[in-house]
């Protein structure tokens, strides 16, 4: 049977390296890429886009700080939900009130 | 050739035959002649370094920071107020194990406003991972620009690195400088080679990332690792700097008339040069005194102090600064020294020179005079202060 004390028989995602093996100055070689780190986990509002009412007229790709409007062949398809904080700057300006910001939790959980 | 210059001159000088690929300084007066002759150069076309005038010294040290990560050789000159404000980055560049080299001339921090000589902005700087060096004279601050830059540089260090002269007492007063010729200086500093550099667009890199609990230790760790690595480092570059140039500078600090010493000063900064006049005056009385002038501050060199000290049987620490509720600075790193040393001297801790306050050679006959007789000793004593 397994351990499942605290610390015990568990194995970390990520396996973290003593001080000898890191980088000079934390540097990361090769730069830190949006996939190496979720930061959608922050969010505590969740932006739901209704596609029938979307104009189309990319005003929350514009203003995204972080380029969490996903777009394909120069339309809206979606929010990156990996990246998004939830900031509802994409739902305050939209101007056909097409992205609803709801709370995280429930069974609709960020990850 | 033997030249007459102040010591902001002659660290210029230095700055001149390093010649960095930026300096980012705030132009404010007096921020210290030390950029204005550096302003002078870039303008005469003397050297090809970016000056970068900026709107305040945290922006300095800031642009400091993006262009050695950029990939550049980088310096700065700073005093007292400006110190404190470049203090926030200066943390910053140590941990992002930049070797900016900056030029300190040491003036007391406000408040009362004040301008003249004391360490306490060289002490406000003691922990944030920088190494420092202090100098006795305008030739010292020279030479030590020079050997600093290449210690800073050093694959293993990495950090940046202070090097301290005492404001106005060796930054305005004019002095007898030997410097090297450009081409032997430059051929000591040698060339600089980056690691991870910005501008090096085909291979990318992340600087100044996150770290969580999960890896922030691990990070001040390996800072620490590049702190340990510099006393070796230091004096290798030492040697370096004597077989290039014949100057020998051998140690940690020098001892002055120190090894049949009983009673002992140690000190840093321009007051060496009054010490070493107050030692021959009592040695030529037949008193068995001596100095130890400490040149690398940090890191501190604990166990090469003690072996050095060993034998004395009065010590007094002189600290330019007070660190508020506490012992002075120094005297606390001179102390934790002995620690756990069987034999130890009896240690004073003096306060003096706060504020460019005088202390003359006179005042530290005395201090040797009346260690003599002194009994155990707690607490501060002050050197020429009005009671």
């Amino acid at each position: 049977m397994a351990d499942t004390r605290p610390g015990k028989g568990y194995k970390l995602a990520v396996e973290l390296k003593s001080w000898k093996e890191l980088p000079i100055g934390g540097v990361v070689p090769g730069g830190a890429k949006p996939d190496m780190n979720k930061t959608g986990s922050w969010r505590s509002l969740r932006p739901i886009w209704n596609e029938e009412k979307c104009i189309q007229c990319l005003q929350c790709w514009m203003h995204c700080p972080d380029d969490s409007i996903e777009i394909k062949d120069q339309k809206m398809t979606g929010v990156d939900y990996d990246h998004c904080k939830g900031c509802g700057v994409c739902a305050g300006i939209c101007p056909v009130a097409a992205i609803d910001m709801v709370p995280e939790g429930g069974d609709k959980c960020a990850r | 050739m033997r030249k007459v210059m102040t010591g902001h001159k002659a660290v210029a000088e230095a700055m001149r035959q390093i010649e960095p690929n930026v300096m980012a300084v705030y132009p404010i007066t007096p921020q210290s002649e030390i950029a204005e002759y550096y302003a002078e150069y870039v303008h005469n076309g003397k050297v090809k370094t970016e000056l970068v005038p900026v709107e305040s010294e945290h922006s300095a040290m800031s642009a400091c920071v993006g262009a050695a990560a950029a990939g550049g050789r980088v310096m700065t000159a700073t005093a007292s107020q400006g110190l404190a404000l470049m203090v926030e980055i200066l943390y910053i560049a140590a941990s992002m194990r930049l070797p900016i080299g900056m030029a300190l001339a040491n003036r007391a921090l406000s408040g009362p406003i004040n301008i003249h000589c004391d360490h306490s902005d060289a002490y406000l700087a003691r922990d944030c991972g920088a190494i420092q060096v202090f100098a006795e004279s305008a030739q010292e601050a020279y030479d030590y620009t020079l050997l600093a830059q290449r210690l800073a540089e050093r694959d293993q260090v990495r950090l940046p690195a202070i090097v301290n002269l005492d404001g106005f007492t060796l930054t305005h007063s004019v002095q007898v400088v030997e410097p090297l010729d450009d081409e032997r200086a430059k051929k000591f500093v040698g060339e600089y080679t980056p690691v991870y550099p910005l501008l090096d667009v085909e291979n990318p890199s992340t600087w100044g990332p996150f770290a969580m609990p999960d890896y922030y230790f691990e990070l001040k760790r390996a800072q620490v690792a590049a702190m340990e690595a510099v006393p070796e480092a230091f004096l290798e570059v030492q040697k370096e700097y004597e077989q290039a140039t014949g100057r020998a500078y051998r140690g940690f600090f020098e001892g002055y008339r120190l090894e049949d010493a009983d009673r002992v000063l140690v000190v840093m900064g321009s007051t060496g040069g009054t010490a070493k006049v107050a030692v021959d005056e009592l040695r030529a009385a037949g008193e068995k005194v001596g100095l130890l002038k400490v040149w690398l501050y940090r890191p501190f060199p604990y166990a090469a102090i003690a072996d050095a000290l060993a034998h004395v049987k009065q010590v007094a620490v002189l600290d330019r600064a007070v660190s508020f509720g506490a012992y002075g600075a120094l005297y606390s790193d001179v102390a934790t020294a002995f620690m756990h040393r069987e034999r130890r001297p009896r240690l004073a801790n003096y306060i003096y020179g706060l504020g460019g306050r005088d202390t003359t050679p006179e005042h530290l006959t005395r201090v040797l005079s009346e260690m003599k007789d002194a009994g155990p000793d707690e607490g501060l004593r002050y050197i020429g202060l009005r009671e």
